[in-house]
């Protein structure tokens, strides 16, 4: 069994298409792993082995963020509101794995809504990192990122609207990747803030990323018109060094508010960038440091429009203490929805509100198109954009949770990309001992690329990843 | 000392597109049908659904855009409107706001001030005495009319009286109906007006205060409303006191104007650009294929009936602006046979008395039948009378005019069938009259002719029975009369 675990997805592919490995054990064994979660990452868990689908996937179960619509099976989105609601379809891009050949392993924890950078919001309770269960595995992918790191899956789905993929694959010592605005369907996701989210994978290395990702893209979905065709196809990265490779390093991202441990860690993955032939630049994005301030206007304007379909009227929970329209929507709303939640629809509903529009939303949408400009100087001068994934290593349960601002700033490196639409890869590239001390934890790599850059990204990732060789084995007695 | 009040009114008109499927989903748009049964994940708002654009609803639009003169826009997007209620499932209306479809135009000297795109509410359906929401025992949402396309016109305040409003939205309605984009059925709801009424010191150019008035579902109650709501703002007026501007509802029943919200009761809608959708750029190709699939529009149809065939004006106005009407008789018009200023009067006036709201496609005659029928008349073979007869069997029966004739034995009289007989006799009957008519006077053949309709029951032609009566009594035929 053990020999199984040690697979990647991609190997345990090969194993099943070269007859060594039965795909029902494959399947059986995580399934046992997930159904004994001790992290908290799954909130549901398949109970049978699915019929066996051929297909270049190999079988290799996947484990899908809970707001992905999965046909009879729950998908709540982490929140209380959609309380025993099954969906009567699956989501595109599920249905299209699950085609190729990774059938559904369980469904996993995330901040409500994807809203939160620790999985501490969710109606499930919080997840557990598996490299200190006493920490945060980030989020909102918590549950993806917790489950791949802790070898309870092979791989996962998770989605991305500010650095949901990106955060937690860095704070799990996974890789992770946000995917280029459009190029994977969202029909069937439930929407956090839709100009924003896509769904990408969270892998145990680059390679499993790719052979991942390879059958999320391809032709437009016809229910998304925000989607996209792929220009080509995506091909498994073989790229050994980065010679003739322009990287560019914001200042604005790297420098101030990053925790020590974390920066140097970068630092020393972009010293082996330059011994693999790279040339490494200081590049400016000076719009960068308010990307915070216009996602946190524009993400909850559209999440609270999004929400307000969650009325308690058709489906999911309803208070049943209330005598007439008005109160059943207060008391459902007030009851369904968690604290950070209410907050950002509050937000949002301010943003949007006759008076203020221009001034938060109008503005916002502007400092957008600035963030997005400097990324397409940039790309001009570079080939791809570094950053730390996040500002820190994990944090304690409970540290930031009474103060927004703090868990907000999370976000800090991943947003402008988010706004931009641009790919952006994380990958894990040491540990750090966090600002107390204690344990050392894992530190994400972020690299970033112009839109459909993914090919070139990928294989720029899977050149570091070899050279850096880090050990993503969490440690026994965690 | 009295100031003449001038009546401000603009409409705002909702109008159902009859696409083949919903604005934003795959589900085939339905009346009737079991509740609920024409949905998908879209149209009742699941998480996770995701809207795409009917591209057939942006051509209807297009056509609509052409046929009002407005400009089209190159790009237009799609918005967000967002109010909490249970007929709205994803808790926002996608509308357009200030990038529409098509802006200004006119039609028969009406601004247009826009035209937009956006998805039907579903149907509400309240269990209990109040009728309303509040109240009632049960509410329940029938989704099947939820996200059916509607296209919106908004006129600027260019009409001034009730009637003309309602003159004015005829007309529209007629053009919708020659554009073939909608059912355009107000008891259906396929067509629905509000009016924005306010009144100004005659001669003034400022507006007043205005008042909404809201889904008036015919244009009988559309004219009673406003005109109601003028009379209520004009006693306001006089009585020295200010119109509050407001969102009314008419009952047509009763009457009565009562207040639906005030001006600080209304909504904040909360508009911005709907993520879900792309904008969309209205091509070379899609203006194209509005551009040729545009139909002859009332307005040149009625110039046309004038000036080609010769019908009168008030004629031409009827059968153009009746859609149906005017279809019908064109089709009638080209089976031939018929002349086209009697056909039109039999079409605009005996089909017309004869049909349910004189829609010939509530009746069983046939355009070729008609044209028949008229033919027989022009031809001396069938009285008008009889004809109106035959149109009696043919609207409710069907058939043919000259087996119907035939079978009821209501063939013109002439002289193989006894006519003549008839014709001596009377003549012999008064020969004083009969003088009369020999000694030049015109109308003394009345005399004759009375008698002569009244024994064959109106089936012989009148014309003959002339040409047989001078025959009879040695005279020449009258110039310019049938033979």
């Amino acid at each position: 069994m053990s020999e199984i675990l040690s697979l990647s997805a991609a190997g345990a592919a090969k194993a099943v298409a070269s007859g060594e490995l039965d795909a029902r054990e494959l399947f059986e064994t995580y399934r046992a792993r997930a159904a004994a979660d001790q992290l908290n990452a799954f909130v549901w868990v398949a109970e049978a082995v699915p019929p066996a689908v051929e297909g270049p996937l190999g079988g290799v179960p996947l484990a899908v963020k809970d707001l992905f619509c999965t046909e009879g099976v729950p998908s709540q989105s982490g929140s209380r509101i959609l309380e025993g609601y099954r969906p009567p379809y699956t989501a595109t891009v599920v249905e299209r794995l699950a085609a190729q050949g990774a059938p559904l392993l369980g469904k996993t924890n995330q901040d409500e809504f994807a809203m939160g950078s620790s999985t501490e919001n969710s109606a499930f309770g919080p997840v557990h990192n598996p490299w200190d269960r006493g920490r945060v595995p980030g989020g909102s992918s918590g549950g993806s990122a917790a489950a791949v790191a802790a070898r309870l899956a092979p791989w996962a789905l998770g989605t991305d609207t500010g650095g949901s993929i990106r955060q937690p694959a860095a704070l799990c010592g996974i890789v992770g990747l946000k995917p280029t605005y459009g190029a994977v369907s969202r029909y069937g996701m439930i929407a956090f803030a839709s100009s924003l989210d896509q769904a990408g994978p969270l892998t145990r290395d680059v390679t499993d990323a790719a052979l991942l990702y390879s059958k999320m893209v391809g032709a437009r979905d016809p229910r998304d018109s925000t989607s996209l065709d792929f220009p080509g196809a995506i091909e498994l990265p073989v790229r050994a060094d980065l010679a003739g490779v322009r990287i560019g390093v914001p200042a604005e991202l790297s420098g101030e508010g990053i925790e020590p441990g974390v920066l140097e860690a970068f630092e020393a993955t972009l010293e082996l960038a330059r011994t693999l032939g790279a040339s490494v630049e200081p590049c400016a994005l000076p719009h960068a440091p308010h990307a915070l301030a216009a996602y946190y206007v524009l993400a909850p304007a559209e999440a609270s429009s999004n929400l307000a379909r969650f009325d308690g009227v058709r489906y999911g929970y309803r208070s049943s203490d209330a005598d007439d329209l008005i109160g059943m929507y207060t008391r459902t709303r007030h009851d369904g929805f968690g604290a950070e939640v209410k907050r950002r629809i509050m937000l949002g509903t301010y943003a949007l509100s006759s008076g203020y529009y221009d001034a938060y939303y109008g503005r916002a949408q502007r400092v957008r198109t600035k963030i997005a400009e400097d990324f397409s100087a940039g790309f001009e001068r570079f080939d791809f954009i570094a950053t730390p994934t996040a500002p820190g290593v994990a944090f304690e349960l409970g540290a930031k949770t009474s103060d927004p601002l703090a868990m907000y700033l999370n976000d800090f490196c991943t947003v402008p990309m988010s706004l931009a639409g641009i790919p952006a890869i994380s990958i894990p590239c040491g540990l750090a001992e966090p600002p107390g001390g204690g344990r050392a934890l894992p530190v994400g790599f972020q690299l970033a690329g112009p839109a459909f850059s993914e090919n070139v990204l990928l294989g720029a990732a899977f050149a570091l990843e070899q050279a850096l060789a880090f050990d993503g084995s969490v440690p026994d007695d965690a | 000392m009295s100031v003449e009040l001038e009546p401000v009114i603009g409409l705002e008109i909702h109008v159902q597109l009859a696409t083949a499927t919903k604005m934003f989903c795959g589900c085939e748009l339905g009346f009737g049908e079991p509740p609920n049964t024409r949905t998908c994940p879209v149209c009742i708002g699941l998480p996770g659904a995701l809207p795409v654009v009917n591209a057939r609803a942006i051509h209807f639009g297009l056509m609509i855009g052409l046929a009002l003169g407005c400009e089209l826009a190159p790009r237009s997007i799609f918005h967000r409107k967002n109010y909490f209620y249970p007929d709205l499932p994803k808790g926002y209306q996608i509308s357009q706001y200030d990038e529409p479809l098509c802006r200004g135009g006119s039609l028969a000297g009406v601004r247009i001030h826009r035209v937009h795109l956006e998805e039907d509410a579903a149907k509400l359906i309240h269990i209990g005495s109040s009728g309303r929401i509040h109240g009632s025992q049960l509410s329940v949402v029938d989704f099947n009319r939820g996200g059916t396309p509607l296209v919106e016109i908004v006129t600027e305040p260019d009409l001034h009286s009730p009637a003309q409003a309602r003159e004015w939205l005829e007309l529209l309605r007629a053009t919708l109906r020659a554009l073939g984009v909608s059912d355009v059925n107000m008891d259906e709801g396929s067509l629905r007006a509000d009016a924005n009424v306010s009144l100004r010191p005659r001669g003034s150019t400022a507006l007043g205060t205005k008042t909404e008035l809201k889904n008036m579902n015919s244009f009988r109650f559309l004219e009673r409303g406003v005109a109601a709501e003028i009379e209520r703002q004009r006693a306001i007026i006089e009585a020295g006191a200010e119109v509050v501007q407001e969102t009314l509802h008419f009952d047509p029943g009763s009457g009565a104007i009562t207040s639906l919200r005030s001006k600080e009761e209304a909504q904040d809608y909360r508009y911005f650009p709907e993520p879900d959708l792309v904008p969309i750029a209205t091509t070379d190709a899609m203006l194209e294929a509005a551009r040729a699939a545009m139909p002859e529009l009332p307005a040149a149809r009625a110039e046309r009936l004038e000036r080609d065939l010769g019908l009168g004006a008030e004629r031409a106005h009827q059968l153009a602006f009746r859609v149906e009407l005017g279809d019908f008789y064109e089709r009638a018009l080209a089976c031939g046979g018929a002349d086209p200023v009697a056909l039109a009067n039999w079409v605009g006036g005996e089909l017309v008395a004869r049909t349910a709201d004189g829609d010939p496609a509530a009746s069983l005659v046939t355009p070729a039948a008609l044209s028949a029928l008229v033919a027989m008349v022009s031809g001396h073979s069938l009285s008008g009378t009889a004809a109106r007869e035959v149109l009696d069997v043919l609207v409710a029966q069907g058939g043919d005019p000259e087996t119907v004739a035939a079978e009821r034995g209501l063939g013109a009289l002439d002289d193989d069938t006894g006519l003549a007989a008839i014709v001596a006799r009377v003549i012999a009957e008064d020969p004083a009259a009969a003088e009369k008519v020999r000694a030049g006077n015109p109308k003394a053949i009345g005399a004759l002719v009375g008698p002569i309709m009244r024994e064959t029951r109106g089936r012989a032609d009148g014309a003959e029975v002339t040409r047989l009566i001078r025959d009879a009594l040695g005279l020449e035929a009258i110039e310019g009369q049938a033979p």
